[in-house]
């Protein structure tokens, strides 16, 4: 369990990282918080020829509020510290209630929340919880930048949009509109294990109590986070009962959800039966809090 | 004597090395010119070797040597046999042991095919990925049952099987017993208990020194002693030019104590050949694979009983996979066998196993050692006929627990020990009343789970009662020496892999000398310090070990009392011992401090009395005539979440007798982690192969152990029923935690789950699992 040889580049700017990335491209991987590539480094299943340590890149170590409200984060960030960060649990209480389900601490001390989402994978809470919010990413290369939406932004198992001269160099967080509400739910067989299953609501409603907005979104059941549309769909324009829920969650189940991938911890059938539990119980936490609090 | 530390719950002497990151492990030991290795492992579980092409490996630099089976001339060899067959009448047992590098056939997948011994670990590694080895793939056999199919492929061609042993041992007549039952059950149970996965794989550095023609090892192994032995006949070397060091070791479980392991045969061969240091050290991944497993067992079980609930007789059939080799022998399914019993008085047994080779890494003991399946057939049977017959369940038990006065209790049948499996004392209900109580299970099934299931809450309790055979023969020794500081030096055979040798032996040390217990130093598992015993396995270090050291310190304490007396001019019976002094009775001033007493017992002038012995020293060795029964009850309170089929603990409580207790703190730590070790080996480890024999769950993100977060806090109490085959009254606890847990988990998930009316006749579950055994009984339920 030692890595093949590779070339170490650990640069101080961001014009340094795109520099270098310019140069290497698709043989270079960026180190950040190293917490999934040095173990498939380790068992040798990635061998890069070139690695690029972000570690030094001082600038990409922030968190900070956004412009309109929300957050924004730099690649440098650590999970602990948005864990621990009273602006985050202010600004993007989701993302915060986010952090003690990834990993265990000692990883969240190294990892970052860019590189999850760079990660991509389909296990992984913090991409889900990107598109639920309908977040961005802007990605940088020598030369310039670009902002990529969340839903363009995750293709695949392991797959963004991101091409290999690129650095995802921060992602920001929209915060939530008034009555509105989030919840997280998920099972995995050991606390900090990815998940088999889980599901992420963000929901509004009006004064009434019907709802105007509902975005169900599945980790770990697809090949990426997994928008339930028809679920949302079948939300909005009513006042958001038990039944409703149980409903759109069946349908998210049925419908939304393509058939989920098996492994030696969930079969198919466990997982869109969780898809379905899970959705429901996130959607009725999600109206809870949506209808309980004037935010 | 002025203090008394056995049955003291003292801190361990061995934990400030310990903690503080200073205690010497063997990957600490770091020697100059120093040698790394790799190996080239076995992608099939089954196939024939074509070709081997090593050259690009060899031509790259920092490589030393590379070695495949062709190279290792007559030093290739099958390893021994290490534990024979038992005695038993009409047993079949086919031995075939595992070879340092395979040489015509692959047998499992991660057997060593050749060896790379290079300058850094990292370029053995590259140099491993150089090595092309051409395999004609076989078809691999998995499937126990299916192994023993006629059409089979055949794991061993020399055999017209794959069948590796073939045992039947009885206890009365079970065919007449169930003639006259009122109640006959049967079912089918699986369980698979796993891998070790010790927190320190495993790892040697071997040293040979060709100025002194001397062969050193630190190696990780719970038999230093046996190493040393075999490592001498297989190297053609004196026992005297072969020390085996296995210094601290973070956790054996018993793979450890496996032998030869190919790595242990061929690192100091390679030391010697290249008149090198070499080191290697086991990383994870193979540990999945080179390690040895425990794995499953199949039982068709059947129990007659009365309507009253006693228990006429039980008839166990069962395969037992033992992998590609089986140099350990018998003895986890003959302990499957034999801990089925239980606590109960069975008049009548019939118990017979197959074991079966497969090509899947080789299965030894671990923890518990078979005794998990047997207990696990056993408690199952007796709750579906609890249920069946609409009896409680902790009265069916109460009904055919062996009584007090019934001991020595003989089951007739021979143990893993070969002599008969005799308990040698034992009192059952007091462990199972004080378990009831601690847990409150009157009040939880009368109040609290009426409660909380009207909440719409699932909760449920379990009980469960185990025997655990324990402290085996042979033998073990120990050296006992007072030094001229007064400090104690005490040497022992065995190895230490954390059991807290350190101080529970002290203090055993400590009474008999009257010395302080951080006055003594341990030494274990070093022969060049003692070369005399076989290891530490079967929960037998307290037992045997520390008796060989509570004589060897008794006999120390007659050289001082007769040293003193000839000092003092008094008669023996009137001197005391204490703080490290011994003195005339009531005179204070005439101590004399140990130290000085074992200058006197060492004159370098003058002339001595013919027959007097140097020093205060003495050695001494115990083997008792058979093992020691232990035995216990574990409770737990389980809530259960049916939707998801996700399972939390509430609370998990356990009483347990292994006789006198030397350290209850040492104790409550090796029952906390067994629990522990249940807890995964019940709900979240499993080994999965596919039907390629590939292994499926070779890293920790697929093979879960519990952590932290997983294991509840343990509520331990304690019985004690001394054993008479000792002079200090003690059981082993070694493995006590890890026995009953999946009996226990299975009856206190069907509790929670009681509305579905689930029988749980396997472990390990899973959510996964629960959720399908839920879907069937919803089906059911539907259907009904
Ligand atoms: C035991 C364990 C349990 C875990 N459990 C969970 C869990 O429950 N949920 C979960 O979501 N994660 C989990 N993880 C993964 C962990 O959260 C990782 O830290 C995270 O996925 C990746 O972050 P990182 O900073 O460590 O990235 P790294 O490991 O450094 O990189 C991961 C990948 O992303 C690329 N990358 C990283 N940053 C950038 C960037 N700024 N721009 C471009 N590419 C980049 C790297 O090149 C690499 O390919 C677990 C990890 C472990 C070891």
């Amino acid at each position: 369990m030692k890595p093949a040889p590779f070339k170490y580049h650990a640069p101080t700017t961001v014009d340094e990282v795109v520099g270098l990335l310019a140069e290497h491209g698709y043989d270079a991987k960026i180190l950040a918080g190293g917490q999934s590539l040095i173990p498939t480094m380790n068992f040798r299943l990635a061998q890069p020829a070139v690695l690029i340590d972000i570690n030094a890149v001082s600038e990409l170590a922030y968190i900070k509020s956004n412009g309109d409200g929300g957050l924004r984060v730099g690649a440098l960030a650590r999970h602990a510290e948005a864990e621990h960060s009273r602006l985050v649990a202010e600004v993007a209480p989701l993302v915060h209630a986010t952090m003690p389900l990834i990993a265990h601490p000692q990883i969240r001390n190294r990892g970052t929340l860019c590189g999850s989402l760079a990660h991509a994978d389909p296990a992984s809470e913090l991409p889900a919880v990107l598109v639920a919010l309908q977040g961005r990413v802007r990605a940088s290369r020598q030369g310039g930048s670009r902002w990529i939406a969340a839903e363009e932004f995750f293709q695949g198992i392991f797959t963004t949009a991101l091409e290999p001269d690129e650095l995802l160099a921060e992602a920001a967080f929209p915060p939530l509109p008034s009555r509105s509400g989030w919840a997280i739910q998920e099972v995995a067989r050991r606390h900090g294990d990815f998940a088999l299953a889980g599901a992420v609501a963000v929901v509004q409603v009006d004064e009434g109590g019907t709802c105007t907005a509902a975005r169900l979104v599945f980790f770990g059941v697809g090949e990426g986070p997994v928008l339930a549309r028809q679920a949302g769909a079948a939300l909005v324009g009513a006042e958001p009962t038990e039944q409703r829920i149980a409903d759109a969650a069946a349908l998210a189940a049925n419908n939304d959800v393509p058939t989920p991938h098996e492994d030696i911890h969930a079969s198919s059938a466990y997982r869109r039966h969780l898809v379905e539990v899970l959705g429901r119980r996130a959607l009725s936490q999600a109206f809870a809090r949506a209808t309980a609090e004037e935010r | 004597m002025t203090t008394r530390y056995f049955g003291q719950r003292i801190k361990r002497n061995e934990d400030p090395v310990l903690l503080s990151g200073r205690a010497l492990f063997t990957d600490d030991v770091h020697l100059p010119d120093m040698l790394h290795v790799a190996f080239v492992r076995s992608d099939h579980a089954h196939g024939r070797i074509v070709s081997i092409d090593v050259e690009a490996a060899r031509e790259r630099e920092g490589v030393v040597a590379v070695y495949t089976a062709a190279d290792l001339g007559d030093y290739w060899q099958p390893g021994p046999l290490l534990v024979p067959p038992p005695p038993i009448e009409g047993i079949v047992f086919n031995a075939r042991t595992q070879v340092p590098l395979a040489k015509d056939k692959v047998r499992h997948v991660g057997e060593p095919i050749a060896m790379v011994v290079a300058e850094s670990r990292y370029i053995a590694e590259d140099a491993v990925e150089d090595i092309f080895v051409e395999i004609e793939p076989l078809p691999a056999v998995v499937d126990m049952e299916k192994a023993l199919e006629p059409d089979a492929p055949l794991i061993h061609e020399d055999l017209d099987s794959n069948l590796a042993a073939h045992v039947v041992q009885t206890k009365g007549d079970y065919e007449k017993a169930k003639a006259e039952a009122d109640v006959v059950i049967r079912r089918r149970f699986y369980y698979n208990h796993g891998i070790a996965a010790a927190m320190e794989n495993r790892g040697m550095v071997a040293h040979w020194d060709a100025k002194t023609q001397h062969l050193t090892m630190w190696d990780t192994t719970q038999a230093p002693i046996a190493i040393r032995n075999g490592l001498a006949a297989m190297l053609g070397l004196s026992t005297s030019q072969v020390r085996v060091i296995a210094p601290f070791i973070g956790g054996g479980f018993g793979p450890k104590i496996m032998m030869f392991y190919p790595e242990e045969v061929l690192i100091p061969w390679a030391a010697m050949k290249l008149n090198r240091p070499v080191k290697w050290i086991e990383d994870r991944r193979e540990n999945f694979f080179a390690t040895t497993h425990e794995r499953d067992q199949i039982h068709w079980a059947e129990i007659a009983l009365t309507k009253e609930g006693r228990i006429l007789g039980v008839k166990d059939t069962f395969l037992h996979d033992t992998g590609a080799y089986d140099p350990y022998g018998l003895t986890v399914p003959i302990n499957s066998q034999c801990t089925l019993l239980g606590c109960y008085d069975v008049p009548n047994y019939y118990s017979e196993f197959k074991a079966v080779f497969t090509n899947k890494t080789l299965v030894t003991p671990y923890r518990g050692a078979g005794r998990q399946h047997g207990v696990f057939v056993m408690e199952r049977l007796l709750d579906i006929a609890a249920r069946e017959l609409g009896l409680d369940r902790n009265e069916i038990r109460r009904r055919n627990f062996i009584p007090p006065d019934k001991f020595p209790y003989n089951n007739e049948i021979i143990y893993q020990d070969f002599v008969p499996l005799v308990y040698d004392s034992g009192n059952y209900e007091p462990a199972l009343n004080k378990a009831l109580e601690l847990i409150g299970y009157e009040q939880f099934v009368k109040e609290e789970q009426p409660r909380l299931r009207a909440e719409g809450k699932h909760v449920g309790i379990g009980v469960v009662a185990y025997v655990e055979g324990t402290g085996i023969g042979p033998y073990e020794g120990a050296r006992v020496q007072i030094e001229s500081n007064g400090m104690v030096n005490v040497a022992t055979g065995i190895g230490t892999q954390g059991q807290g040798h350190f101080t529970s032996f002290a203090q055993v040390v400590a009474d008999q000398l009257g010395v302080d217990v951080r006055k003594i130093r341990m030494v274990t598992g070093d022969t060049a310090e003692f070369h005399w015993g076989t290891g530490t396995f079967a929960s037998r270090g307290a037992v045997v070990a520390g008796n060989a050291i509570h004589a060897a310190a008794a006999a120390v304490r007659q050289k001082i009392l007769k040293l003193a007396s000839q000092e003092l001019e008094v008669a023996e019976e009137d001197l005391e011992l204490g703080d490290g002094k011994v003195w005339v009775r009531g005179v204070p001033d005439t101590a004399i401090d140990l130290g000085t007493l074992a200058v006197k017992a060492n004159p370098l002038r003058g002339a001595v009395k013919p027959g007097t012995e140097p020093g205060l020293e003495a050695t001494a060795y115990f083997g008792p005539e058979r093992g020691a029964t232990a035995n216990g009850v574990h409770a737990m309170i389980v809530e259960v979440d049916p939707e998801t089929a996700t399972v939390q603990i509430k609370r998990y409580v356990t009483v347990h007798d292994c006789g006198r207790v030397i350290n209850p703190l040492i104790l409550d730590g090796q029952i906390h982690g067994g629990i522990a070790q249940g807890i995964g080996n019940a709900f979240y480890e499993r080994i999965i192969y596919d039907d390629n024999g590939q292994l499926l769950t070779a890293s920790f993100m697929d093979y879960l152990i519990p952590t932290a977060m997983e294991v509840p806090p343990i509520e331990i109490d304690h019985v004690e029923t001394p054993s008479p085959l000792n002079p200090l009254g003690t059981k082993g606890a070694g493995e006590a935690g890890a026995i009953p847990t999946g009996a226990l988990f299975a009856q206190a998930i069907e509790d929670a789950l009681a509305e579905y009316n689930l029988e749980i006749r396997e472990i390990p579950l899973s959510p996964n699992r629960l959720f399908e055994l839920i879907q069937e009984a919803k089906a059911k339920k539907g259907g009904a």
